[in-house]
């Protein structure tokens, strides 16, 4: 239990995917425009995540790794697929968006042509294939830890393009100069929240 | 020369400058900052992105006629996702100690928005020779700010280009001591930032109002 904790604590705030690996800043600087379509955002890119680690988690303990095919015979034992775990896990997290698009568009009509072209782009966010790969690399133990893994990284994530479209709404007021107005500036906000989430640095768990 | 009409030229040369994939169109940006603390793995992904942008453009724009358009996406992901296999293995056969410090972002090419962008936007409604020089083109623009970023990165950062000593001994003897900030994640944003603050001063027509 605490080490699922820690786990959480660390993906959410040391490891922050915007902050400490930018991952997702495409969508990050296009869609930090209101809190309100950040909201929606975030929560979708917290779901897919959350679906598709423990999916891409089960694919590759049982197909990719070497030996993990050992359960069809013994033959297969010594396989190792790994080199395709690329385009297995986008095929999981294309479908998994597909599927939360659909939703969406059901269920709320206004937050989905908020969205716009950046649902779908959902498949192509970076932090989602970075949480998938992350969880290949780091090797975690059980589904259970990928799993808090991913949802702590989706609320990262969250948490990170709310504030950002926190500030942005007030910033609307300031007087930027005329060429840093727009993604410029908000670069560089993004590079001074970086900095303060460095404090979380170094903090062991 | 005269494969290059003017048509061809324009897609070859506009994204390098004025329609830039990252300054301007603000895409790609995870790789930019993540691999450019130093100017070798910088300078791998850059020319990795550029094969796969303009390879994933041909062979998408040979195949355009053939695609039903409600599963493009998956489609051209999986075009994308066999053509950076293909690059991941062989970075991890001739570069292997790049390939360690790029560690996910060699994946990560697959959801680079350049490439999804650039099929979408240009592959799909374009003959397969202007798609492969926009593939190019834009390789090349994005590759070309990661070189900047990467080199002020390293020369400020460590003192280093491509992992040589630029700044001689008798520098840090007087005082001088590298930017150990500059290393870190923020300070490529603000780089960034900076980049574009210039490019825009130049280009006024891109302002925002």
């Amino acid at each position: 239990m605490e080490n699922l904790l820690s786990i959480f604590v660390k993906s959410v705030f040391i490891d922050n995917m915007v902050f400490a690996f930018f991952f997702g800043m495409c969508s990050f600087i296009a869609v930090s425009k209101t809190v309100k379509t950040a909201m929606g955002l975030g929560i979708a890119v917290t779901f897919v995540m959350v679906v598709t680690v423990p999916l891409n988690y089960l694919l590759n303990k049982y197909l990719l790794t070497e030996g993990a095919l050992s359960w069809l015979g013994e033959e297969f034992a010594t396989l190792d697929l790994s080199f395709l775990s690329f385009i297995l896990f986008i095929a999981v997290i294309a479908s998994v968006t597909q599927l939360v698009e659909m939703i969406v568009e059901k269920f709320t009509p206004a937050l989905y042509n908020q969205l716009g072209i950046f649902l779908p782009l959902i498949a192509v966010n970076c932090a989602i294939m970075g949480g998938s790969l992350f969880m290949q690399e780091r090797d975690y133990a059980t589904c259970t830890e990928a799993t808090v893994f991913a949802l702590g990284s989706g609320i990262g994530w969250w948490l990170a393009i709310i504030c950002m479209a926190a500030i942005r709404e007030k910033l609307t007021y300031s007087n930027v100069p005329a060429p840093l107005k727009g993604p410029g500036i908000t670069f560089i906000i993004t590079g001074l929240m970086g900095m303060a989430f460095m404090i979380f640095m170094g903090i062991q768990l | 020369m005269a494969f290059l009409s003017k048509k061809n030229k324009e897609a070859l040369t506009s994204p390098i400058g004025a329609n830039n994939p990252i300054l301007v169109q603000i895409l790609g940006i995870c790789s930019t900052l993540a691999v450019t603390a130093k100017l070798k793995p910088a300078f791998v992904m850059a020319l990795s992105v550029m094969v796969v942008t303009a390879v994933a453009n041909l062979v998408i724009s040979l195949m355009r006629k053939g695609i039903p358009s409600r599963i493009r996406i998956i489609v051209q992901l999986v075009v994308v996702a066999a053509l950076v296999i293909l690059v991941d293995q062989i970075l991890k056969a001739f570069v292997y100690d790049v390939s360690k410090s790029l560690s996910v972002f060699v994946g990560l090419i697959i959801t680079n928005c350049i490439i999804m962008g650039r099929l979408e936007a240009f592959a799909l409604g374009n003959k397969p020779m202007p798609s492969f020089l926009d593939g190019i083109g834009n390789g090349l623009g994005y590759g070309m700010i990661l070189i900047i970023v990467g080199f002020f990165r390293e020369l400020l950062g460590s003192g280093q280009l491509w992992g040589y000593q630029v700044i001689p001994q008798w520098c840090y003897d007087h005082g001088y001591s590298n930017n150990g900030l500059i290393i870190l994640p923020p300070m490529a944003l603000i780089i960034v930032g900076i980049i574009i603050w210039v490019h825009r001063s130049k280009n006024t027509s891109l302002q925002e109002k």
